[in-house]
């Protein structure tokens, strides 16, 4: 319609051939729009969820797979300081090792302390003495070969590349991942049963729009997307008024985390998740949920719709 | 065009209320379909449009049977019919134009393709003042016109009308009729059903079948 029409037809308050041919009115509107904001509420936080445990695995990860730690037992046929001279000389000659670190025999003692207790003459325990060291990205240290040149230098001497950890880890990752992919595929479920009663409600309260759409010539694929308008725009608003508060509940807790930096309990949640802010990662799946959702709602009330005209005789 | 061939209907295990109907409606005719209240008028026309399968027989419809067609092919057929309900069927969330224009809609055409086209049949009819009006402050003539626009606006091969003179007054009628005669004459089929016996006498040259007992005769 060109602007001409189109002002002079608004200020008549007319309107343009263009209006939908599935009434509002007609359809379980506000309750629809509440169910997709829900759904699409508790899918962001799940997301949002396992992205913040993701990240904050992957830094973890990254800090523990940057360090190792070699321990040498103490043997009465060995020479502590000298096997602690080999081993360091092994880690110097090995490319990759960046930083070296002896913790003394007081800082070995300190490390039992959390078990132990203070004040325990332990001269008489055969405390291990570690060596601490950090490694590049590139070059890659050869854990393999390092760990045999070690065991050849000191035999008392292990490495520990903390790989298990580092799995343990990845693995906790992976099963928060799932737990929140379930979680999504339980609530679009969900999500598709609302819809698809809703739709029928909908067909069956515009039974007669549907007859006389036949009757002039509509194909069933026209009437479908009919259906699919009206829905697209009912998820839409659901799924962006969820979507929304979803988002606005992490920017909270990310304010809230940077404002308990230095407090206690601001430490802890720091050590557990760093900065609590899921980042344009966690935005950027919070607004695909939203997006989907909606489309979700308008796919949904299509087939619905086409499968029950294809099944009229 | 049409083709009836010992059809029969019923309506689950009632009676058969259509009998044996038997007949042809060649292209470019005009035809009168009457017969008591009860008759099986609006049925027919139902089978017509194919919104209703007979329980026997054989319909043909443009060289096609009717039992074989699927849904798009039905989809096809029915933009080459028009069709004026008796009780209108105008979408009341629709308004004059919207209605009109319901037939080119469906078929995506470019609403600026059709809008001149839609505002000069509305004028025709008489509704060019009421274009943006709403069905509910419609009168029922003015409603009756509405649907008869809708189905003349794509022009139809076959025109089916259930009693499309039932609330005009005589004059509005006659030119409506003299409308479908226009058609007529521009190569469409015109079945108008009908109670008016005066208004069928204004048209003497039109064929006439009439209903009664289930049974179709024929006065060419």
């Amino acid at each position: 319609m060109s602007g001409f029409h189109a002002i002079r037809d608004l200020s008549l308050g007319r309107r343009d051939a263009e209006a939908a041919l599935v009434p509002k009115g007609s359809i379980g509107g506000r309750a629809l729009i509440t169910v997709v904001a829900i759904m699409t509420f508790l899918s962001s936080l799940a997301a949002g969820g396992a992205v913040l445990v993701v990240q904050s695995s992957q830094d973890w990860r990254a800090a523990i797979s940057r360090e190792a730690t070699v321990q040498i037992r103490p043997s009465p046929s060995r020479n502590m300081e000298a096997d602690i001279k080999a081993v360091l000389k092994t880690l110097d000659a090995t490319p990759g090792v960046t930083e070296i670190r002896t913790l003394s025999k007081s800082d070995s003692d300190r490390l039992l302390e959390p078990w132990l207790g203070q004040g325990v003459n332990l001269e008489e325990i055969p405390v291990p003495r570690m060596i601490v060291l950090k490694t590049s990205a590139t070059p890659r240290v050869d854990f393999a070969k390092l760990r045999d040149a070690i065991a050849t230098a000191a035999p008392n001497a292990t490495l520990d590349d903390h790989r298990l950890w580092s799995q343990r880890l990845a693995t906790m990752a992976n099963t928060f991942v799932v737990i929140a992919l379930v979680i999504l595929a339980l609530l679009v479920t969900a999500m598709g049963l609302a819809v698809s009663f809703a739709t029928r409600g909908a067909m069956a309260g515009n039974r007669e729009i549907i007859e006389v759409l036949h009757f002039v010539g509509a194909s069933d694929g026209f009437i479908s997307r009919q259906f699919q308008q009206r829905f697209l725009m009912l998820g839409l608003r659901g799924a962006v008024l969820g979507a929304g508060c979803a988002a606005f509940i992490f920017f909270l807790a990310s304010i809230a985390s940077r404002r308990m930096i230095a407090t206690p309990s601001g430490d802890q949640i720091e050590a557990l998740f760093g900065s609590f802010a899921i980042g344009w990662v966690g935005y950027a799946a919070i607004a695909t949920i939203a997006a989907l959702s909606a489309a979700f709602s308008g796919q949904t009330s299509r087939m619905v719709v086409y499968r029950k005209l294809r099944s009229l005789t | 065009m049409v083709r009836f061939d010992n059809v029969g209907l019923r309506y689950g295990m009632g009676p058969e209320i259509l009998q044996d109907l038997s007949f042809t409606i060649e292209p470019g005719t005009f035809q009168f379909l009457t017969g008591p209240s009860g008759a099986g008028k609006t049925t027919l026309m139902r089978l017509l449009l194919l919104s209703l399968r007979p329980t026997r027989g054989v319909i043909t419809l443009f060289g096609r049977d009717s039992s074989l067609l699927d849904k798009d092919a039905l989809t096809a057929m029915r933009r080459r019919i028009g069709v004026v309900f008796q009780d209108f069927r105008l979408l009341d969330h629709l308004t004059t134009y919207e209605n009109v224009a319901l037939p080119l809609r469906v078929q995506n055409q470019r609403e600026e393709s059709y809008r001149s086209e839609v505002h000069e049949l509305l004028r025709w009819v008489g509704l060019g003042d009421r274009m943006h009006a709403l069905p509910q402050v419609l009168s029922g003539g003015e409603k009756q016109r509405a649907a008869i626009a809708r189905a003349l606006i794509v022009r139809p091969e076959l025109l089916l009308a259930d009693e499309p003179t039932g609330n005009v007054d005589p004059t509005m009628a006659r030119r409506l009729i003299r409308l479908f005669v226009e058609l007529q004459r521009s190569g469409t089929s015109v079945v108008v059903a009908t109670h008016d016996l005066g208004l069928m006498e204004q048209f003497e040259d039109a064929r006439r079948l009439v209903l009664g007992g289930g049974r179709l005769h024929i006065y060419d």
